[in-house]
């Protein structure tokens, strides 16, 4: 806004006060006023910024690569590997030194970031799906239907994860989607069940009555009348799910159930450095910390989310 | 204003399960609705009163087919709606909208107003796009709101202009009969003016017909040309409005018109009031043959073991009827009665504490 | 109460054949029945091996008379099988891991129930003080952090930096039982306890302090304030019994789940409990073991769970009628 435009605003403002101020008014959704409150959270607006830099660096981590001029998988065993085959600490052409193959730490942070990120998002944008349209399901036919669903919610909730997950892989063949799948497959419940709670209170709500006596059918009361409703509680959910499917993904690489080799991971650079560690802290200690950032940034975020979407729930 | 009727009810009977703790009661029921009949004609306002917990609200989505009869029939344009399914019900859904009491429930709040009263278009594919947007514009005019106002959320509304949303939404398919579900009751008292104003307006606009539902006599009385009195699930009295009013057979009625509030305190004084004694029995397990005999002060022996029919009492005029074998007569003064069956005489089992009302339990198809 | 019980344990038996069947395809359903004998007698297993596997686990056999079999076994002969790998029944193997998965469990509890609830309370009383934000920073960073990362980096930081300098007070991995050495054991479990212990902390911190700034707003804490009771006995008589309610359902639930095997802090320390024994039979491919750890975890966390509603039906009489 140029200056004086600005200026003849504020005249018009001190002239037709309620005209401005409807103006102001006009379709101010949860959203925007949500947006508003979030945009003062000083640590989620910082946490925002990280995810939106981790987000670039996975992007562009073939520019990482090539502005270091080391190749993902690219072994550099005379400059990587000191004298006695061990990894390089951080240095000038390592800025966060080697693994135990000679190959560039920062650019496979780079890289992982791309995996983390893709079955972080992926993943939870499936276990919400699933257990949103279940939930909805359970929560709004009632009857036979919600008894299925309400079982099935128990038994996946009464699964062991880790343990299933770590037998499903063992008779596929670790991999990308598999993990994906396996994660998202196990931990829709969670979702479904809170999707279930919100819809059975919603549905006793007189909107639904009055969508029903217009002729809406199930499907339309479900996604146009109850959905709206249970998507602010959704977003937030989704938000503080993406840090646990990331850390999910990172346990089962870490215990190489995840993503196999040579693909950058990690959780798996994380195993590799297993036994190297002690001597290398660098192959530990980046790719631990870009995990830990990355979550730790996704859970700021989702509580600041959480409190911005519900002001009622006072800052705890 | 008599036409032919539009929406006939016979012997409508809806119970609802109990939803008991233990199996040892067995199966319970509310006697939500029992047994009712009635006729609403092309064009008139059938007002439907009684206190809260007595049925109406459930009659009405019987008469719409929100909910499923126990038993009974219902007809609807001269075709039989009761057995319709869910898929079939369309055109009565069409045809028959619903305002409903609470304007602040009854609105989705994540929706823009726009969207809500564009929903009837949506749900029957009728207008689209822009059309529609002009339509629900139209609409908004008609019921008194400000079109420019098509993108706000129902939160920046007030309770009245709520109200005239949800009016708006039943009107937007031109319907031939509204079921008004306590519309003004949830309103201050200055906005209710307002809205019955604006719903007579529309009548006679639209060539509309209004099933009236209240538990404020006076409101009825000034909307209403026939009323039907509810206790308990049945209908205890019914007949043109200015009929009822200035003659009230049942000693319900009666007890109902005295605590109406009248505007010059020294009338009010003056005024005889009945109280009731006790309480509304249980739907559960509801008094046998007349279920106003545990209160009656007119009550006898006979009141206990014959249920009274709907008929004309006292010579009044056939669209006048009471179900009341004592029907009280001009001038009977019924201040000091106290019940007058003793607690052995009267047949009410024991009730259980809970009470559901009318709004407790809803069956979606 | 007798039919609240009754339903809840029958309602658990049904999740438990729900989950024999899941296993029962997860190993049997997918590959041929060669596949699958294969699978279940492990590596460098002989034709003979597989024969006779062929034959005791009814492979030729349709996959629901399979899974009858099956379950005959397991309910009947309690048998979970039997590992070719170690040459041993499944039922010994899971025997001798167990009390190392409870050793770790239990006393990660205890920790993690002190830090987080005494945290929790200490941060909801003194609600917006430097402490609640520092306990509610910690235990963000503490829930965010991955037991393994915190795993490795407690071992690096603690035992091999103070190794390096000579001071050997943790050893860095493995299991001493018990009844071995005492003292020996009790080293040894340190640094697992407290890897499992802070990550779980954080999450019963949140919890207790969500719940109790919950119960300290409801308006029977007002009347107890109002009536001038000390503000020390109206946070814990009356604010702190009914907070912990969801503290003491999540501790069951969790203990339930660490039963099966904590198995990234048994695979951090390399202690041979549940959760390593199903790991190591991955890579050494013994499906049997495997197959038994599952269905034991399983298990652990449906009797949980149970205990969990018995506990609240108790507390709440109104959860009985749902």
């Amino acid at each position: 806004m140029t200056i004086p435009s600005a200026i003849e605003s504020h005249t018009e403002l001190a002239i037709e006060p309620g005209v401005a101020a409807e103006r102001a008014i006009e379709g101010r959704s949860t959203w925007q006023l949500a947006w508003m409150r979030l945009r003062k959270d000083k640590a989620a607006v910082v946490s925002f910024v990280v995810i939106v830099l981790i987000v670039l660096m996975a992007i562009f981590a073939p520019v990482v690569a090539s502005l270091t001029g080391h190749g993902v998988d690219q072994q550099f065993r005379t400059t990587g590997l000191n004298g006695f085959g061990q990894p390089v600490g951080p240095n000038g052409t390592f800025l966060l030194g080697t693994d135990d193959l000679g190959r560039d730490i920062l650019v496979r942070i780079a890289y992982g970031a791309r995996i983390s990120l893709l079955v972080g998002v992926v993943a939870t944008l499936i276990m919400v799906a699933i257990g949103t349209v279940l939930g909805l399901m359970a929560g709004y036919l009632g009857g036979i239907v919600d008894s299925i669903i309400a079982r099935l919610i128990d038994l996946v909730l009464s699964l062991p994860f880790l343990l299933f997950a770590i037998s499903l892989v063992s008779v596929t063949h670790p991999g990308l989607a598999v993990v994906i799948i396996v994660i998202a497959v196990f931990n829709w419940a969670a979702v479904a069940r809170i999707v279930r709670g919100q819809v059975l209170s919603i549905r006793e709500k007189e909107y639904i009555e009055a969508a029903r006596s217009l002729g809406a059918g199930p499907l339309r009361i479900m996604f146009v009348d109850v959905l709206p409703n249970v998507l602010t509680q959704l977003i937030v959910y989704a938000t503080l799910l993406i840090p646990v499917t990331i850390v999910l993904e990172a346990t089962l690489s870490f215990l190489g159930l995840g993503i196999p080799p040579p693909t950058a991971d990690w959780g798996q650079m994380i195993a590799e450095s297993e036994g190297v560690y002690q001597q290398a802290w660098w192959f530990l200690v980046f790719p631990g910390l870009a995990l830990l950032v990355t979550t730790l940034s996704f859970n700021i975020l989702g509580d600041g989310v959480r409190d911005a979407l519900d002001p009622r729930l006072e800052r705890r | 204003m008599s036409g032919d009727v539009i929406v006939r009810a016979t012997d409508v009977v809806k119970h609802f399960p109990v939803q008991s703790s233990s199996l040892r009661r067995g199966r319970e029921v509310v006697h939500a609705v029992d047994t009712v009949s009635l006729e609403v004609r092309r064009g008139e306002t059938v007002g439907l009163v009684g206190e809260t917990g007595c049925g109406k609200s459930t009659l009405a989505r019987c008469l719409a087919r929100l909910l499923d009869l126990t038993s009974g029939r219902v007809e609807f344009d001269g075709h039989d709606i009761t057995k319709l399914k869910p898929r079939d019900l369309g055109k009565v859904r069409r045809e028959m909208q619903m305002i409903f009491q609470d304007p602040y429930g009854s609105l989705n709040p994540k929706r823009r107003v726009g969207s809500i009263i564009g929903d009837p278009f949506a749900v029957h594919n009728v207008a689209s796009g822009q059309d529609r947007r002009r339509q629900v514009q139209e609409l908004m005019e008609l019921v008194g709101l400000n079109p420019e106002h098509y993108n706000r959320f129902p939160a920046e509304f007030s309770g009245g202009q709520r109200q005239r949303i949800g009016v708006a939404r039943a009107l937007a398919l031109k319907p031939k009969v509204v079921i008004c579900d306590e519309p003004v009751s949830a309103l201050d008292v200055s906005i209710q003016a307002q809205v019955l104003n604006l719903l007579a307006d529309l009548q006679q606009h639209l060539n509309l017909t209004y099933i009236f539902i209240a538990h404020d006599l006076s409101v009825v009385r000034h909307v209403s040309d026939r009323v039907m009195l509810m206790y308990l699930g049945k209908i205890v009295e019914g007949g043109p409005s200015e009929e009822v009013y200035q003659r009230a057979r049942h000693p319900y009625s009666n007890a109902l018109l005295s605590a109406i509030p009248l505007p010059d305190p020294r009338a009010a004084q003056e005024r005889p009031r009945i109280v009731l004694v006790g309480d509304v029995p249980s739907p559960i397990d509801p008094p046998r043959a007349c279920r106003f005999h545990p209160r009656c002060p007119k009550a006898q022996g006979r009141c206990v073991e014959e249920e009274p029919v709907l008929e004309p009492r006292l010579g009044d005029p056939t669209t006048h009827v009471a179900a009341c074998h004592f029907p009280v007569a001009e001038g009977e003064d019924l201040t000091m009665a106290r019940p007058t069956l003793s607690e052995e005489e009267r047949i009410v089992e024991p009730t259980m504490v809970a009470t559901p009302g009318e709004s407790g339990e809803k069956e979606l198809p | 109460m007798a039919r609240f019980l009754l339903r809840r344990i029958a309602q658990g038996i049904v999740v438990m054949i729900l989950v024999t069947i899941l296993v029962f395809l997860i190993f049997f359903g997918s590959g041929s029945q060669i596949d699958v004998a294969r699978r279940l007698a492990g590596r460098n297993a002989s034709q003979q091996t597989i024969a006779s596997i062929t034959h005791r686990l009814h492979l030729n056999e349709s996959l629901p008379a399979q899974y009858w079999h099956f379950v005959v076994q397991l309910v009947w002969h309690h048998n979970l099988g039997y590992s070719y790998y170690h040459t041993q029944p499944v039922s010994t193997i899971i025997g001798h891991a167990i009390p190392i998965t409870l050793s770790l469990a239990i006393g990660a509890a205890v920790i993690w129930l002190v830090l987080g609830v005494l945290s929790g309370v200490t941060a909801a009383v003194r609600r917006g003080s430097v402490m609640d934000r520092v306990f509610t920073g910690l235990a963000l960073f503490f829930y965010s952090l991955p037991t393994f990362v915190l795993g490795l980096l407690l071992l690096f930081l603690v035992y091999f930096q103070l190794a390096k300098r000579g001071i050997r007070i943790f050893p860095g991995q493995g299991y001493t039982g018990i009844t071995s050495n005492p003292l020996k054991w009790l080293e040894s479990m340190i640094l697992p306890w407290f890897t499992l212990a802070l990550v779980s902390a954080a999450t019963y911190m949140r919890l207790t302090r969500g719940s109790l700034l919950e119960v300290l707003g409801e308006d029977y804490i007002r009347t107890a304030r109002a009536k001038g009771l000390p503000e020390r006995r109206v946070i814990f008589r009356h604010g702190l019994r009914s907070s912990l309610t969801p503290v003491v359902s999540q501790l069951g639930i969790d203990l339930g789940t660490l039963v099966g095997g904590a198995i990234v802090t048994e695979t951090v320390f390399g202690m041979p409990g549940l959760g390593y024994t199903a790991v190591t039979s991955i890579t050494n491919q013994d499906l049997p073991v495997i197959i038994g750890i599952v269905i034991v975890a399983s298990g652990s966390v449906v009797v949980a769970n149970i205990l969990v509603d018995i506990f609240y039906a108790v507390l709440d009489p109104r959860v009985r009628l749902h």
